[in-house]
């Protein structure tokens, strides 16, 4: 320790050749884990079988898991499951569509032009704050109990986040980076292709995340609210005829596919944002 | 090759960032502006590159009015700035976008091999190191093969040993086609190792107090003694000399 302070010969290294190396390209394969988020579920539900055999809880309050499933599996026979199913995602999916667009549009604006921010944002906040379920009874008397006012319902849930995401996006875009464009003389849509929209994508798919989960929400409102048909009709329809079990499958299925089209959309952002220098960037959520 | 014409910048009422400042660049010269900081070179830098618009006076290059980024200038930033969504070396083919793709492609591989970034082309920006992401800047600059190369402080983030390592390489990228560099810079020995002249600018209003020939023959040593009397010559031309 104490003769180091004399080996200067060390000093040489302007001579050496940089020792950088590219990191390897491909990945290794993520290596597989045991799921650990799934262990607490399943032991509850074991659990939860379990005491319903046992006679402990009431059947009549909370039936076995194996009796929900087996509710599923009788609605999957008679074809009935896959018409709630079908019509809950495709309103989900128009509302989604609808909203998403229009909040695109807006939020592009807003997020670009100042003039328009100061414009129209004042009375999209105002609006926001309006509870969105506060509009059902309003959009019933325009327009009739059907079809339009549901999706018109879950596109005004999803506006709101997917509008906040991609404005706060468009305004964060670095200024650096639109000098750069500018340099090599891009403007209007060319620098908007190729810098704006790339470098607003994390926000907004993030708004379109969020905007998706309340989609979800908003279309169990919507379905209670009045509909022969789709999975909150199965929700009421249970509560009406006593049978929880047939409340349970409903909440299931909500469950699995409000889970799965979210997975959808994560795995989309992945694969969009594998540039991205952050914390998450290499693990997964 | 750039000509800047009693060029003047006010920011707001007060502030007289530049006040009537000329000069000329001849092509394949190498100039260095210097000055302490709020003197207003990076503003002169950036209003020859037409990021800006000068207040009085005019900049001319190849004999025509600049009015907004010109296609033969290259502009390297303080940082490397590198689109984070591009690889490599899709950020070098950014400012290429317009030529067909065979062209882009052996454009930018021989712009990454000149500053030692093949191996690099498909990485994303975030895994490159500081000295790696400023050298894909440069090739990124180099790549439109610009007749006159801005850099407005282009090494001062580095640390001292990619510093010099690239401005060695700067000159080395300077040797094969001469393009006229124009650099700000507050690292005195840096100017004098690269530039074949030195403007000494001075603050409130920013204005060109003096200029330097430098003929120390190259390549140049930081530690001969006559590098050393120009540096201290400078030093009190900025009027910081003890």
């Amino acid at each position: 320790m104490s003769n180091s302070t004399l080996t200067l010969p060390s000093l040489t290294v302007r001579t050496a050749a940089p020792a950088a190396r590219p990191p390897a390209a491909p990945r290794p394969p993520r290596r597989w884990q045991w799921p650990l988020g799934a262990v607490l579920p399943l032991a509850l539900l074991a659990l939860w079988e379990i005491l319903a055999r046992a006679g402990t809880l009431p059947p009549n309050l909370l039936p076995a898991p194996s009796k929900v499933l087996a509710t599923i599996a009788g609605l999957a026979r008679t074809g009935e499951l896959w018409h709630h199913l079908g019509l809950t995602l495709a309103r989900v999916g128009a509302g989604f569509v609808l909203g998403s667009a229009a909040a695109t549009a807006l939020g592009a604006l807003t997020g670009y032009a100042p003039l328009a921010r100061r414009l129209l944002d004042p009375l999209l906040q105002g609006v926001r704050n309006i509870p969105s379920l506060a509009w059902v009874p309003l959009f019933i008397l325009w327009m009739g109990i059907y079809e339009t006012s549901k999706v018109v319902l879950i596109a005004v849930g999803v506006f709101f986040p997917v509008y906040l995401g991609l404005m706060s996006g468009v305004q964060g875009v670095d200024r650096k980076l639109v000098e750069v464009g500018r340099m090599y003389r891009l403007s209007g849509l060319a620098l908007v292709r190729r810098v704006f929209l790339p470098a607003t994508l994390p926000a907004y798919l993030v708004g379109l995340r969020n905007g998706l989960g309340l989609g979800w929400m908003f279309v169990v409102a919507a379905e209670i609210m009045g509909a022969t048909k789709g999975l909150g009709f199965l929700l009421v329809d249970g509560q009406m005829t006593g049978r929880p079990q047939t409340i349970l499958a409903a909440i299931l299925l909500f469950a699995v596919l409000g889970r799965t089209t979210d997975a959808g959309l994560a795995w989309l952002s992945r694969r969009l944002l594998r540039w991205q220098d952050t914390h998450g960037a290499n693990g997964n959520n | 090759m750039l000509r800047i014409e009693h060029v003047g910048k006010q920011f707001g009422p007060q502030v007289v960032a530049l006040h009537d400042v000329s000069l000329q660049v001849a092509p394949g010269e190498i100039v260095a502006l210097v000055g302490a900081s709020g003197c207003g070179k990076s503003t002169l830098l950036r209003i020859a590159a037409g990021l800006e618009t000068p207040g009085t006076g005019r900049v001319l290059i190849d004999g025509a009015p600049v009015a907004g980024p010109h296609p033969a200038v290259g502009f390297i930033f303080q940082e490397p700035r590198l689109l984070p969504w591009l690889t490599v070396c899709q950020n070098v083919e950014f400012g290429i976008a317009g030529l067909p793709a065979a062209e882009r492609t052996e454009r930018s591989a021989a712009a990454l091999a000149r500053v030692g970034l093949s191996d690099f082309a498909g990485t994303w920006p975030r895994q490159l190191s500081g000295g790696m992401a400023q050298r894909a800047a440069i090739a990124r600059a180099l790549v439109a093969r610009p007749g006159l190369l801005l850099l407005d402080e282009p090494f001062s983030a580095l640390d001292p040993f990619t510093k010099m390592d690239l401005q060695d390489h700067l000159l080395d990228i300077w040797a094969d086609d001469r393009p006229t560099l124009v650099l700000v810079t507050h690292d005195l020995e840096e100017a004098l190792v690269l530039a074949d002249r030195v403007v000494v600018l001075r603050s409130r209003p920013g204005r060109v107090h003096q200029t330097f020939a430098v003929d120390l023959p190259r390549p140049r040593r930081r530690t001969a003694p006559d590098f050393q009397a120009q540096k201290q010559l400078l030093l009190e031309a900025l009027g910081v000399a003890a």
